[in-house]
C-alpha cells in the first residue's frame, strides 16, 4: 500500500516535471506548425510510458539503490573503516589508504552510468544515425569507462584537495588534442556524452561520494571540495568515446581494408 | 500471432533492463559483503526495487521511440519545411529554457550554492538573502541553457565544426576560472552536468538529428549532434558571470 502511495507521489512529481516540456512541445506544434502530429495518439501513448516508466524507475533506486548506495559511500569514507587493519593508527591518513573509495568509486561509476536512461536514448539515437558503426553498447560502455575514470580520479582530487581547475583544464587540453585525431564524425557526440551521463542515477551516488569524502578527510570542506564529481564525470566521457572511435576505426581498417575507399 | 511476437519482445526488453540493472547488483553486493563484509539488508526492498527499476526502463525505453523521438524529429522536420528562423530559434530557446528552470537536480544544487555564498559571506546569511541568490542562480543557468540550445541550433543551420566553437567555449570557461570567486568554481562547473535531464536529452537529441537529417549538404552524425554539448558548457560559464556579478 506504502509502495503504490510512493509510486502515486512520483508519478505526480513526475508530471510536474513533464508539463513544462510538454506545454511548449505542443504549444508550438499547434500555434506555430499548426499540423497534425503524425499518429498522435502513439506519441502520446509514448508520453504516458515515458512518464509512467521515469517513475517507476525512480521509485525503484529509491527503494533498492540509494539507501544501501549512499550507506555505502559513508561507510567506505569512514575514518575508522580507512585506518582499518593498521597497526599505527596515530599517523596521518596518506591518499594511498583509501584505495577502497577510489575502486568504488570507479566501480560504481561504471556500473550506474550503464543504466541510465539519457545515454541509452542517446545510443540508439547514434546506432541508427551511424547505421550501426557506432554501437549502443560500444558507446554505453566507452562512456561508462570514461565515468568510472574521471570518478575515481575526483576522489582522489578530494582526498589529495588539489584544486579542481587544474585537473580540468589539463583535461580540456587532452580533450581539444584528441579532436584533431580523432574521426570526425564522432566529435560531436562525444563532445554530447560528457553531458548526457549524469542524471538521474548517478548524481544522487556521486554526490553521497562527494560529500562523505568532503566530510571525513581531514582539512576538506563539503561546501568547497564537496562538489566538482559531476564535472569530472562529464569530461572523462569525451576522451574514451573519442578514444573508442579511433580504436573501431582502426579496427576495421584492419579488418576490411577493402571498404576504406569507398567511404567518400 | 502478432500479438504474441509483441509480448515477446516486451518480455526481452524487459530482460534487456535486468542486464542494464546487473552490474550495480554486482557491485553494491560486492563491496558490502566482502569489502564491508555485512549483510545485506532489506533483501525485499531490494528486489522489489530492482523490480520497478527494470520495468520503468522497460517502459521508458518504449516510450522514448514511440513518443520523445518522433515529436522531436517531426517538429524538426516541420520548423525545416516552414523555414521561419525566427521560430525554430523561439522553439530552441524556450525548450532549453523551459526544461532546465524546472529541473530538480538544479534546484538542489542552486540551494547548496547560495548556502556556499553565504557562508563564505558573499551574500547576507539570511533565509531572503538565499532563496533570491538561488533563483537568480536558476534563472541564469536556464538562460544558459535556452542560448546554448540556439547557439546549436544555428551551428547546425550553418554546418560550422563543433569543435572550433566549443574550443573558443573553453577558452571562455578557463578565462572565468581565473577571475570567478573560489567558492563558486566547484557549483559552476558542476552545473554544466546537471542540466540536462532525462527527458530533455532525448528531445534535443531527436531535434538536433531531425534538423541535420532535413537540411540539404548537413551530415546527421557530423552536424546532428552536439546541443548537449552546448548546454553543458556554456552554463559554466554563465554562472561563473553570476557568482561575479553578485
Amino acid at each position: 500500500m506504502e509502495l503504490i502511495l510512493q509510486i502515486l507521489s512520483t508519478l505526480l512529481a513526475t508530471i510536474g516535471d513533464v508539463l513544462p516540456i510538454a506545454a511548449i512541445i505542443f504549444g508550438f506544434q499547434f500555434l506555430v506548425i499548426r499540423k497534425p502530429v503524425p499518429q498522435l495518439k502513439r506519441v502520446l501513448v509514448g508520453f504516458v510510458y515515458v512518464l509512467l516508466g521515469l517513475a517507476l524507475f525512480l521509485v525503484g533506486l529509491e527503494k533498492a539503490l540509494f539507501p544501501l548506495g549512499k550507506l555505502m559511500a559513508q561507510q567506505l569514507t569512514d575514518p575508522e573503516f580507512i585506518s582499518r587493519g593498521m597497526d599505527v593508527v596515530t599517523t596521518a591518513l596518506s591518499w594511498q589508504d583509501y584505495k577502497w573509495v577510489y575502486i568504488f568509486a570507479f566501480a560504481i561509476g561504471f556500473s550506474t552510468t550503464i543504466a541510465e536512461p539519457s545515454l541509452i536514448a542517446v545510443a540508439i539515437k547514434a546506432q541508427e544515425v551511424s547505421g550501426g558503426t557506432i554501437s549502443v553498447w560500444g558507446l554505453r560502455i566507452a562512456v561508462g569507462l570514461g565515468v568510472a575514470i574521471g570518478i575515481a580520479l575526483g576522489t582522489f582530487r578530494i582526498v589529495t584537495g588539489t584544486p579542481l581547475h587544474f585537473y580540468i583544464i589539463s583535461g580540456y587540453i587532452v580533450v581539444v588534442i584528441q579532436t584533431f585525431y580523432a574521426p570526425r564524425m564522432i566529435i560531436a557526440l562525444a563532445y554530447d556524452s560528457g553531458g548526457v551521463t549524469t542524471s538521474t542515477v548517478t548524481v544522487p551516488l556521486v554526490a553521497a561520494l562527494g560529500l562523505g569524502l568532503a566530510n571525513t578527510v581531514p582539512g576538506r570542506s563539503p561546501l568547497l571540495d564537496g562538489f566538482g564529481l559531476i564535472a569530472f564525470a562529464s569530461l572523462f566521457p569525451m576522451m574514451t568515446v573519442m578514444g573508442y572511435a579511433q580504436f573501431s576505426d582502426w579496427r576495421s581498417k584492419q579488418n576490411r581494408k577493402r571498404y576504406t575507399e569507398g567511404g567518400k | 500471432m502478432a500479438g504474441g511476437r509483441r509480448k515477446f519482445a516486451l518480455l526481452f526488453a524487459l530482460f534487456g533492463s535486468f542486464r542494464d540493472l546487473a552490474p550495480i547488483i554486482l557491485v553494491v553486493a560486492f563491496f558490502q559483503l566482502l569489502v564491508l563484509q555485512q549483510p545485506i539488508p532489506n533483501m525485499t526492498d531490494i528486489i522489489i526495487g530492482a523490480l520497478l527499476v527494470a520495468v520503468g526502463l522497460t517502459l521508458f525505453i518504449q516510450g522514448l521511440e514511440q513518443g520523445l523521438f518522433p515529436i522531436g524529429e517531426s517538429m524538426a522536420y516541420a520548423f525545416a519545411r516552414k523555414g521561419s528562423l525566427f521560430w525554430l530559434l523561439a522553439f530552441a530557446f524556450a525548450l532549453g529554457f523551459g526544461t532546465t528552470v524546472a529541473e530538480p537536480a538544479l534546484i538542489a544544487v542552486a540551494k547548496e550554492a547560495a548556502a556556499v555564498a553565504a557562508g563564505g559571506g558573499v551574500i547576507e546569511n539570511t533565509d531572503e538573502a538565499k532563496s533570491d541568490y538561488a533563483y537568480g542562480l536558476r534563472l541564469t543557468v536556464a538562460l544558459s541553457v535556452g542560448v546554448a540550445i540556439v547557439l546549436g541550433v544555428w551551428r547546425i543551420l550553418k554546418g560550422w565544426p563543433i569543435h572550433y566553437m566549443i574550443v573558443v567555449g573553453y577558452i571562455g570557461v578557463v578565462i572565468m576560472t581565473a577571475f570567478a570567486p573560489k567558492e563558486i568554481i566547484g557549483i559552476a562547473y558542476d552545473s554544466g552536468g546537471v542540466t540536462t535531464s532525462t527527458i530533455t536529452v532525448p528531445l534535443v537529441t531527436a531535434l538536433g538529428v531531425g534538423l541535420a537529417s532535413s537540411i540539404k549538404g548537413r551530415n546527421p552524425m557530423i552536424d546532428g549532434f552536439g546541443l548537449i554539448a552546448f548546454a553543458s558548457l556554456l552554463p559554466m560559464i554563465f554562472v561563473m558571470g553570476y557568482g561575479m556579478l553578485f
